[in-house]
């Protein structure tokens, strides 16, 4: 039995899309002009434009974590805020706390506790992890936990990161 | 005394700078010159038809490309066997773009393409389509009475076993019997990468697929059929995976989409599903289980019966083995198991973690906890009385199974004798304490692969095939692997993957990589440590002069008898004298089915949970677990561990948190983000204690391992369940165990 048709409302002329401009962006601490429309977050900015790509899309709402990047210091989901909000902040991303022939006290933490199996949320827990160190916040194991609880792994090593975030704050 | 010993240690994985580095590139980070942006639009209804794409409107806009629908989608291959992929089911596989008729909620049904991803996204939001619905059921309640036996169809898939002894009569007989139903609602795979392709345009019609999947040539070969490609027109790479957990095993409409864009603007393309696109691509069946049980007076299991109903979609007949592992995992002579599907207005379902052992798993495994109690026996000593020593379902034995000392092991280390029987009897914290167990079977399986392996007269050793990383290790044990065979250092190996261009691997799923293409990399490297060989004893004077490929052994960089440490080249020397620059082998390994034919080989586990529940609130605390696994030989501690405890994660979830819940009024899930699909975070994880129980075990494959991926994650959901009756001494049947259901 048919029901009723489903039509979107008919529109005349669809508006334009807004165009882009410059915007300057201070990334690991490299200043670099990207091309982009105001409604690029600063997620979509770094992968797709900076080419970036250490930080990680994996919800685009803010509810996984994995875009996770330092902002002046402090972790902020990245895809939750737009690119040309940050003209005047200091941003840094994975690349910026680490390469892989030199890697921080986390990231080689990481390793060490297998903190990761595929690797995806890792620089998000990363970045994460770095933000709660900054912020003198992680003392006991309950409070890690607690507060790198918005950064989903669905490999499950939420014990190796643990671990591995605990061996460096009690190195600290 | 050896330092190329690699296979059993505990090496970090060797691609973990990478990955912690954010230096690993997933199939949507590789940066492609003049890259253009799909966005995928999905149906808002069930079922019916699309009437009218109105494309011209989004494509009038600046930047806009090309609006691709069934309106416009050029000739492709017309028969399903084209779209047919190596693991399809039963039926006629979803063809995207392909009709105007609407099966599923969700449906994608076009896709814009523009110059930037911020372009794409936006016309899609603008894009009109008329539709008429037609009324659907998406409803499993409803087809309870509809239910049929799938044909086959599916690798892999096997019907019950027929019925054996006398069920029926053995159940009435019976001293003690339950009889209870069983649910679970659909979940999700949801890995944390969205599936993503970024198709190269190469010209001249090739194309490169940098694709999210956990089979490259499975790919390839779906795209051939599909666009009519040829083999040299088509490579397909992915090098690391963002998790996969079965949702890659089969080419998701992503890469359809992606390849269709590419040929048809002969530019390149990068498509990227949203996370609520995510639920749109497969998912572990809602499905529902009657078990009854019968027991002997001494406590031994008189019958067992396990029936099995679960949905799929009007076009195929997804398959996966609930019930069979409940004829083998006990010994008893009365059984009778059964499976039907039904067809709902839904996409079809796909393989996830353990699928259906992961489902059948807690059927029996709380069956068998109402069963201990009703027989008043202790639940861990109740599976002890039935411990089966042989595969009933095949009537052979085990190649090995060590699940006895499992369940040893592991109720030592949770102290499993400090429990008391009686529901609600323990307490702790002002809170009610529960201990449950439970534990489970997997297939060891091995599939056909092949592998290459190259040195270069420096010493290294490159080996490649083309199979998967998506978080199990496989770069890292292949590594030992090849490095133990030619005895090398870790660092003068690297394994190469996840590229159409190497030769042939499985897909990457039922836990059989290890087996599979380890065996492959192994078999390769010996026969260019043949080789080697044949160049060490050119010399007239070469201490190895006469000696055969198993007279010899690699070690420490050296080529040496093994009855005589002392006569010995050194690697390097033998590959720098021999003017070559490089040595090659190529090979390929399969089951020795002649070796294997006689046994039945499996995988078993136990896990051990203890819950805490607040009485007034009805909140679960997960506060530990121990999970013990007899999965033959493990490759590396560390990596196995991990994925045991991953298993221990993903059992917590089933059994607490995730349920995609669908709103049949509308036949579309309603919590289709991470907001409101619940998986577990790192707050909710307890303390996980891992065993590894070792088999030797040399029938399954010649490394002796059995794969590690699937069977940590069985026993731990009815564990769970079971724990949770044991603190509250309400049997809750139908997970996930939210605190509602408690109160």
């Amino acid at each position: 039995m048919s029901q009723p048709l489903i039509s979107a409302p008919a529109s005349g002329g669809l508006p334009n899309p807004v165009p882009t401009g410059p915007v300057r962006l201070t990334i690991n601490g490299e200043t670099q002009t990207l091309q982009l429309a105001p409604w690029t977050s600063l997620l979509d900015a770094l992968r797709e434009y900076a080419h970036l790509t250490g930080t990680k899309k994996g919800c685009d709402h803010g509810q996984c974590g994995a875009c996770t990047v330092l902002v002046n210091g402090r972790r902020i989901n990245s895809c939750l805020t737009l690119a040309v909000m940050h003209e005047d902040d200091d941003i840094t991303t994975i690349e910026g706390l680490g390469t892989p022939e030199n890697l921080s006290p986390l990231q080689q933490a990481f390793v060490d506790h297998d903190a990761f199996q595929c690797g995806y949320c890792t620089p998000g827990q990363i970045c994460s992890a770095q933000g709660l160190l900054n912020e003198g916040h992680a003392h006991s194991e309950a409070e890690i936990k607690e507060l790198m609880s918005g950064n989903l792994c669905r490999c499950g090593a939420y014990v190796g990161i643990l671990d591995a975030v605990k061996e460096v704050v009690d190195k600290q | 005394m050896s330092q190329t010993n690699h296979i059993g240690k505990a090496p970090s994985r060797v691609d973990g700078p990478l990955k912690v580095a954010g230096a690993a590139h997933y199939s949507g980070e590789f940066n492609v010159p003049n890259l253009a942006y799909g966005y995928v639009v999905n149906s808002p209804i069930t079922k019916g038809k699309i009437l009218k794409v109105h494309a011209d409107e989004v494509r009038a806009l600046p930047g806009v490309l090309e609006v691709f629908s069934h309106e416009n989608v050029p000739y492709l291959a017309w028969f399903d066997k084209s779209y047919k992929d190596q693991i399809a089911p039963g039926g006629s596989p979803f063809r995207p773009l392909h009709s105007p008729d609407i099966t599923f909620n969700q449906q994608p049904v076009a896709l814009v393409v523009a110059d930037t991803f911020e372009l794409a996204r936006y016309a899609a939001a603008l894009l009109r389509i008329d539709y008429e619905q037609q009324e659907h059921e998406t409803n499993l309640e409803a087809k309870r009475t509809e239910g049929y036996a799938p044909g086959g169809g599916k690798i892999g898939f096997q019907p019950p076993p027929p019925p054996r002894g006398k069920p029926d009569q053995a159940l009435k007989e019976a001293t003690h019997s339950i009889e209870a139903e069983y649910a679970h609602g659909a979940q999700h795979h949801n890995p944390m990468e969205l599936f993503t392709t970024t198709v190269e345009w190469r010209g001249d019609g090739k194309i490169t697929a940098y694709d999210k999947t956990q089979g490259v040539y499975n790919v390839k070969n779906y795209l051939m059929g599909v666009f009519g490609l040829g083999k040299d027109d088509v490579r397909v790479v992915n090098q690391f995976m963002g998790g996969g957990f079965g949702a890659g095993l089969r080419p998701q409409y992503s890469v359809f989409m992606a390849v269709l864009a590419t040929l048809e603007l002969k530019r390149s393309v990068r498509v990227t599903l949203t996370r609520q696109q995510m639920f749109s691509i497969g998912h572990r069946p809602n499905t529902l289980q009657l078990v009854k049980l019968g027991t002997n007076p001494d406590g031994t299991l008189a019958a067992l019966q396990h029936h099995a109903l679960h949905e799929t979609s009007q076009f195929e007949d997804y398959t996966e083995n609930i019930v069979n592992w409940s004829g083998m995992l006990y010994q008893c002579e009365n059984v009778k198991l059964g499976y039907e599907l039904a067809k709902l207005d839904i996409y079809s379902p796909q393989d996830m973690r353990a699928p259906g052992a992961a489902s059948g798993n807690v059927g029996l495994e709380v069956a068998m906890d109402e069963m201990a109690y009703a027989a008043g026996l202790d639940p861990l000593e109740f599976r002890m009385r039935n411990y089966a020593d042989r595969d009933q379902n095949v009537d052979k034995p085990f190649s090995s199974k060590k699940l006895r000392e499992c369940y040893k092991q592991a109720a030592a280390k949770f102290g499993w004798e400090t429990r008391t029987q009686e529901p609600r009897s323990m307490r702790a914290n002002g809170k009610l304490v529960g201990m449950g167990m439970g534990g489970g079977v997997w297939d060891a399986t091995q599939q056909k692969s092949a592998a290459k392996a190259l040195i270069s007269a420096d010493g290294k050793l490159t080996v490649r095939s083309a199979t998967g990383e998506n978080g199990t290790g496989t770069y890292t044990i292949m590594t030992q692997i090849a490095a133990e065979t030619l005895g090398l250092p870790l660092e003068a190996v690297t394994f190469e993957l996840g590229d159409t261009d190497q030769p042939e691997a499985p897909i990457q799923g039922g836990s059989w990589t290890a087996a599979s293409v380890g065996t492959a990399v192994k078999n390769a490297c010996d026969a260019l440590g043949e080789k080697i060989l044949k160049l060490a004893q050119k010399p007239a004077d070469s201490p190895l002069k006469g000696a055969t490929y198993d007279e010899v052994e690699f070690v420490n960089g050296q080529l040496r008898l093994r009855h005589d440490h002392a006569q010995a080249v050194v690697l390097r020397d033998v590959l720098q004298a021999s003017g070559e620059t490089q040595l090659e082998a190529d090979s390929s390994a399969q089951p020795n089915m002649a070796k294997q034919n006689g046994y039945s080989l499996h995988s078993h586990n136990v896990a051990f949970a203890e819950v805490e529940v607040d009485e007034d609130l009805g909140t679960i605390k997960v506060t530990r677990v121990v999970s013990a696994v007899a999965a033959g030989r493990i490759l590396n501690q560390k990596t196995a561990r991990s994925q045991v405890l991953g298993s221990v994660v993903w059992g917590l979830g089933m059994a607490l948190m995730e349920e995609t819940i669908m709103d049949h009024k509308f036949g579309r899930y309603v919590n289709h983000n991470f907001a409101e699909y619940h998986i577990p975070v790192n707050a909710d994880i307890p303390h996980i204690d891992v065993i590894f129980v070792h088999e030797d075990d040399d029938i399954v494959n010649p490394l002796g391992v059995k794969g590690i991926g699937e069977v940590g994650m069985l026993g731990v959901t009815a564990a769970i369940a079971n724990a949770v009756f044991h603190a509250t001494g309400k049997r809750v049947r139908d997970l996930p165990i939210m605190l509602d259901k408690l109160l």
